[in-house]
C-alpha cells in the first residue's frame, strides 16, 4: 500500500518524461493527472483501514534492502505520518491542475518534477527507517531545486540554490547523528531502536542540535528562515504549493519522529529554548508579514509564523514534567490545516499571477468587480488564515494555545493569541487592499473570473477548510494513540 | 608453472600490448580503428581471465613468485575495476582522438602499459613489486600526457607531473628503503609481522616518506599541485583515462603498504594521513568553487574525493579498507561519465573546456543533461545516487572508529562542495545555449554505452547492497 503510494507518482514521473518533446504536452498533462489521481485513490485504504486503538506502525513493509549496515526498505505509518501521505497525495492532484495550461516551458519535464517530488516526499513520511527517510528527504531536494531553477521567476537561479544549500546544511549534520545513533544502538538504523538507546545528557545534547539544524531549516523557524521567502517568491505556483502546504510539514513530522523521542531529556531541557524561538517567529515575523508588497511573500512569511504554532505547541511541557499531548496534537491540527490553507491561498496568487503577471498588491485593486467567485472563494481562504473559527486554521491555533494556558504557561499561551490578532491584520489587510475598492487600472477591468479548472480546485480545498474547521474529530482520533505515547517516550528520561 | 597461470592476466595483457604495438605498423591510418578495437578487446580478454582467476569471491589468498604478488579478493576486485573502466574511457575517446590526431598506435600502447602497471600495482605482495608496477604506470602517463606534443600547455602539464611525479616516486622509494632498513625485508608479511619489534624512529621516518608518496599519486593536498594543470593541459580523452582507472589503483597502493604491511603501526599513519585527508576535503572543495574550467573544476572535486577516500583508509580496518574500496569504485565509475561526457562532446563540437560551454545543454539535449545530473549529485553524495552511499560508508567509517569530528568536518566540506556540483546543474538546466546550433550529438553505441554506465549511478545508488557487500567480501578475503 505504502509503496504503491510512493512508487506510483515516481514511475508516473519517469513516464511522464519520456515524453519529453514538447508537442506531446498535452499527452504528459493526461498522465500526470491520471497518476496524481490513482497515486491518491492508493492512500484511501491509509484511513479507512487504519486502527486508532493501536500506536503501533500500520500498514507495514519490511524488506532487507542493504544488509552491511542492517538498513531495511522499512515502511509503516501511525497515527502522526498517515495524514501526511494522504495530504501530500492530495495535494499532488492540486499542482497538477494548477500547473495545467499555464506552465508552457517544458511542461513534461514540469510534472515529472512534480510526480516525482510527491512519491518521495511520501517515502520520507512513511520511512520507519532512518537511512530511508534520509534518502527520501535529500533526495527530494534534487526535484525541487530543478523546480524552482527551471520554472521559478526573475531571481530563480539564487533561490535555488540558497534552497538547496540551505538544507542540505541541515541534513548533513544529521546525517552523522543517524551514523552516531548507528553506532551506539549496536548496529540499527530502525527508529524504533533510536527510540530504546539510553544515551548521555552530553550526547542528547549535541544530537538535538544536529536534529534540530536539519528540522529547524526545513520547518523554517526563525532565524534560519531566510530562505523561505525567496525560495517561495521564486518558485512556480506548483513549487510554492508543494513547498508550504508538505515539504515544511516534513521539518515538524521530524521533530516527532526524531527530535522528541530520541533525545528527551535534552527536549525538555530545552523546551524554553525553542519556544522563545518559536514565539519570535510567530509573532515577529507576524509583523514582518504585516509591511510585505509582494502577495506570495506576505504567505511565505505567514507560513513560518503558523508554523511557529506548530513547534511552540510541540514543546509545550508543564514544569517539572510533560503534562499531556494536548499541544502535539494542536501542532499536528495546524500543520494539516495549514497544508489546505497555505496551498489553497498560493493557489490563488497563482491565479491573479497567470492573469496579470504580478504579485505585487500595489498593482491590484477592485478584482472584487470583474472576479466575483474567485473574491469569495479568496475571503474564506484568508478568513482560514487569520485564524476565523468554523475554519481549518481556528482548530489548531485554539488547541495549542489551550495547552499553553492548561500547561501552567499563561503568558506563553497570551503571546501566542496576539499572532490570532496580526494575522487576521495581514490576511485581511492584503485582501481588502487586493479585492475590494474601486478598479485600480485597466489590466483589472480586463481581468476574466475563475475558469471551471480553477473554481473546482478552489471549490474542492473550501470544503476541506471548512469540514475540517467544523468537524475535527476524524482527524484528532486518528492520531490519538500515537500522541500518547510519543509522550510517554518524552516523559522517560533516557540518561 | 603454477605461479605463472596466476599471473596469466598480467602476462596476456603484456603480451597483447606488444602484439598490438608491432602490428600498429602494418595498420594503415585510416584504419586504425582496428588497432582500436584491439585495444578494447585486450583490455575485456584480460578482464576476463581475472574474472575466471578469482571470480567468486571466497578461494583463500595464492602467493607467487616466492612472495612478489599475491592473488586475493581485493586484488580482484581492483583488477576489475581498472580494466573495465579503462576499456569504457577507451571506447568514449575513439572520436576524440580521431579528432585531434592522436589516434595511433602509441596511444594505445601506452594506455595498455599503464593498466599492466595498474594490475601489478593491485597485486602486489612486496613493496618492490608495488613500485614496479606504480613506475609503469607513471611513465605510461607522463607520455600519454605528452602525447599532443605541439600543444603548449600539455606539454607543460607533462613537464610539471614528470618532475613532481618523479620526485613522488623517490620519496617512496626511499620511504620503502627506510622500512626495509628498520623491518630487514620488502616483503609485506614480513613488513607485517617484523613491525612490533622494529625501531620506532625509523619506522615513523619511513611512514612520512611512504605516506607522501602515496598522497602524491592520489593528488591530494598538499601534494596535489600537480592535479588540475595535468587534467586541464591534457587532451580531455587522457584526463579521463588518468581520472578513473589511476584513481582506484593508487587506491591499491595505499592499500597494499598500509593494510598488507604497515597496518600494525596505525597509530602513527592514520594521523599523518588524517592531516591530508581533511585538507584534502577543504582545500580541495573551496578551491573548485572559483574554477571556470570545467577540467580543472573537476581536478579539484577529484582532490576533495580522494581525500574521502582516504577517511576509510584512515578508519583501518577491514571495515574501513572496505568502505574505502567501495568510494573507489564509486568514484571510478562516477568519473567516468562526468568526463566521459566532456569527451564525448568535444569529440565533434568545440572543445567542451569551461563549465559555460555546457550551458543550455537541457535545452540542446535532454539525457546527456540528465546522465551528467546524476554525474554531479553523485559526486556531490546526494541520495538515491550511489556517491551518497560511498560518503555514507566512509563516514560511517570513521564514526565507528571514533572520529564524530572528523565527520563533521567531512560533511561541512561537502556542503560548500555541493555548492560547485549544483552551478554545473544549474548552468545546464537554468541556462539557455548561446547558439542556436544543434548539438553534434554522440553516436548511437557510445550514447548507449554512457547512458548503461550513467544509469548504474542511479540503479546503483537505489540497490547499493550487490556493490557494497562485493567490496566488504573482498576485504575479508585477503
Amino acid at each position: 500500500m505504502l509503496s504503491l503510494a510512493i512508487w506510483i507518482p515516481i514511475i508516473g514521473g519517469l513516464a511522464v518524461m519520456t515524453t519529453a518533446r514538447d508537442k506531446n504536452a498535452n499527452l504528459a498533462r493526461w498522465i500526470s493527472l491520471v497518476t496524481a489521481l490513482v497515486g491518491f485513490a492508493v492512500t484511501i485504504p491509509l484511513y479507512t483501514g487504519f486502527d486508532t486503538s493501536t500506536a503501533a506502525l500500520q500498514f507495514v513493509e519490511k524488506f532487507a534492502w542493504i544488509e552491511r549496515y542492517s538498513v531495511n526498505y522499512y515502511l509503516g505509518v501511525d497515527g502522526i505520518s498517515m495524514w501526511f501521505v494522504m495530504l501530500n497525495s492530495f495535494i499532488t492532484i492540486f499542482v497538477v491542475i494548477a500547473g495545467w495550461v499555464v506552465v508552457e516551458k517544458k511542461p513534461s519535464q514540469y510534472f515529472a518534477a512534480f510526480l516525482i517530488m510527491s512519491g518521495l516526499i511520501n517515502g520520507a513520511f512513511a520511512a520507519a527507517d532512518a537511512v530511508l527517510f534520509y534518502v527520501f528527504f535529500e533526495a527530494m531536494l534534487i526535484p525541487m531545486y530543478l523546480i524552482i531553477g527551471v520554472w521559478g521567476g526573475q531571481n530563480r537561479v539564487y533561490a535555488a540554490l540558497k534552497f538547496f544549500l540551505y538544507t542540505l546544511l541541515g541534513s548533513l549534520l544529521m546525517l552523522v547523528a543517524l551514523l552516531y545513533l548507528h553506532n551506539v544502538s549496536g548496529g540499527s538504523f530502525e527508529i524504533a531502536q533510536f527510540h530504546k538507546v539510553p544515551l548521555a545528557m552530553n550526547a542528547q545534547i549535541l544530537l538535538f542540535v544536529a536534529f534540530f539544524l536539519a528540522f529547524a531549516v526545513k520547518v523554517p523557524m526563525w532565524p534560519v528562515h531566510t530562505w523561505l521567502p525567496d525560495a517561495h517568491v521564486e518558485a512556480p505556483t506548483g513549487g510554492s504549493v508543494v513547498l508550504a502546504a508538505i515539504t515544511l510539514k516534513l521539518g515538524a513530522y521530524g521533530f516527532l519522529r526524531f527530535i522528541l523521542p530520541i533525545v528527551p531529556d535534552a527536549s525538555r531541557y530545552l523546551a524554553p529554548f525553542v519556544i522563545t524561538v518559536s514565539l519570535i517567529a510567530i509573532v515577529y515575523i507576524g509583523f514582518v508579514a504585516l509591511v510585505q508588497t509582494d502577495m506570495k511573500k506576505l504567505i511565505a512569511y505567514s507560513s513560518i509564523s503558523h508554523m511557529g504554532f506548530v513547534t511552540l505547541g510541540f514543546f509545550l511541557f508543564a514544569p517539572g514534567g510533560v503534562g499531556s499531548g494536548l499541544g502535539i496534537e494542536g501542532g499536528l491540527m495546524q500543520m494539516i490545516s495549514h497544508g489546505f490553507i497555505s496551498g489553497a491561498m498560493f493557489l490563488c496568487v497563482g491565479v491573479l499571477y497567470d492573469r496579470m503577471q504580478t504579485r505585487n498588491i500595489a498593482d491590484y485593486g477592485g478584482v472584487v468587480n470583474t472576479m466575483p467567485k474567485f473574491a469569495a472563494l479568496m475571503m474564506l481562504f484568508t478568513m482560514a488564515n487569520a485564524g476565523l473559527p468554523g475554519t481549518s486554521g481556528f482548530i489548531g491555533e485554539f488547541t495549542v494555545t489551550l495547552a499553553a494556558v492548561k500547561q501552567g504557561m499563561f503568558w506563553v499561551g497570551a503571546a501566542a493569541a496576539l499572532t490570532l490578532i496580526l494575522g487576521a491584520a495581514y490576511s485581511l489587510w492584503m485582501y481588502k487592499r487586493v479585492i475590494f475598492g474601486d478598479i485600480a487600472n485597466d489590466q483589472v477591468r480586463a481581468l476574466t473570473d475563475v475558469t471551471p479548472r480553477e473554481f473546482w480546485m478552489l471549490v474542492v480545498l473550501a470544503v476541506c477548510v471548512l469540514a475540517m474547521g467544523i468537524y475535527p474529530a476524524p482527524f484528532t482520533e486518528v492520531m490519538h494513540k500515537s500522541v500518547e505515547e510519543l509522550i510517554t517516550h518524552v516523559a522517560r528520561t533516557k540518561i | 608453472m603454477q605461479d605463472l597461470s596466476l599471473v596469466l592476466p598480467e602476462i596476456v595483457l603484456l603480451a597483447l600490448a606488444c602484439i598490438i604495438l608491432i602490428s600498429d605498423l602494418f595498420v594503415s591510418r585510416n584504419q586504425k580503428w582496428f588497432t582500436f578495437a584491439c585495444g578494447i578487446g585486450a583490455l575485456l580478454w584480460t578482464a576476463a581471465f581475472v574474472f575466471q582467476l578469482g571470480m567468486p569471491l571466497g578461494a583463500p589468498p595464492e602467493i607467487a613468485f616466492a612472495g612478489l604478488t599475491v592473488i586475493d579478493g581485493v586484488g580482484t576486485i581492483l583488477k576489475l575495476t581498472i580494466l573495465i573502466s579503462a576499456a569504457i574511457a577507451l571506447s568514449y575517446s575513439w572520436n576524440y582522438l580521431k579528432k585531434h590526431g592522436l589516434d595511433n598506435g602509441e596511444y594505445i600502447a601506452l594506455t595498455l602499459l599503464g593498466t599492466l602497471g595498474m594490475l601489478v600495482m593491485a597485486s602486489s605482495a612486496n613493496m618492490l613489486t608495488s613500485y614496479l608496477g606504480l613506475e609503469l604506470l607513471s611513465l605510461s602517463m607522463y607520455a600519454l600526457v605528452a602525447l599532443k606534443r605541439d600543444d603548449k600547455i600539455a606539454t607543460e602539464a607533462a613537464m610539471k607531473y614528470f618532475v613532481l611525479g618523479a620526485l613522488a616516486s623517490g620519496l617512496l622509494l626511499f620511504g620503502m628503503s627506510v622500512i626495509y632498513g628498520a623491518t630487514g625485508s620488502l616483503s609485506l608479511d614480513t613488513i607485517f609481522a617484523a613491525l612490533g619489534t622494529a625501531n620506532k624512529t625509523a619506522v615513523a621516518l619511513g611512514l612520512i616518506f611512504i605516506a607522501a608518496g602515496v598522497a602524491f599519486k592520489l593528488g591530494v593536498v598538499p601534494f596535489h599541485m600537480w592535479v588540475p594543470d595535468v587534467y586541464n593541459g591534457a587532451p580531455t580523452a587522457v584526463t579521463l583515462f588518468l581520472g578513473t582507472a589511476p584513481k582506484v589503483a593508487a587506491f591499491a597502493l595505499a592499500y597494499r603498504l598500509f593494510s598488507d604491511a604497515l597496518s600494525p603501526a596505525i597509530a602513527d599513519w592514520s594521523i599523518i594521513l588524517a592531516v591530508i585527508a581533511i585538507l584534502s576535503v577543504v582545500v580541495g572543495n573551496i578551491v573548485a568553487i572559483s574554477q571556470t574550467n570545467i577540467k580543472r573544476m573537476l581536478a579539484y572535486s577529484a582532490i576533495a574525493n580522494m581525500g574521502f577516500l582516504l577517511f576509510g583508509v584512515i578508519a583501518g580496518g577491514k571495515e574501513g579498507f572496505a568502505a574505502a574500496l567501495f568510494y573507489a569504485v564509486t568514484y571510478a565509475i562516477t568519473g567516468l561519465v562526468s568526463i566521459g561526457i566532456l569527451v564525448l562532446l568535444s569529440a565533434r563540437d568545440v572543445e567542451f573546456d569551461n563549465i559555460d560551454d555546457l550551458k543550455g545543454l537541457n535545452a540542446r539535449s535532454p539525457w546527456l543533461a540528465f546522465l551528467m545530473l546524476l554525474a554531479m549529485f553523485s559526486l556531490a553524495g546526494i541520495p538515491p545516487t550511489l556517491g551518497f552511499w560511498a560518503k555514507l560508508s566512509v563516514i560511517e567509517a570513521v564514526v565507528n572508529a571514533g572520529y564524530v569530528w572528523i565527520a563533521v568536518v567531512a560533511v561541512m566540506a561537502s556542503l560548500v562542495g555541493a555548492f560547485y556540483y549544483l552551478r554545473v546543474v544549474k548552468v545546464m538546466y537554468f541556462g539557455e545555449p548561446d547558439s542556436g546550433a544543434a548539438l553534434a550529438l554522440p553516436s548511437r553505441g557510445e550514447t548507449l554505452l554512457l547512458s548503461v554506465n550513467g544509469l548504474a549511478i542511479l540503479a546503483l545508488g537505489m540497490l547499493p547492497s550487490a556493490l557494497l557487500s562485493l567490496c566488504v567480501k573482498a576485504i575479508q578475503n585477503s
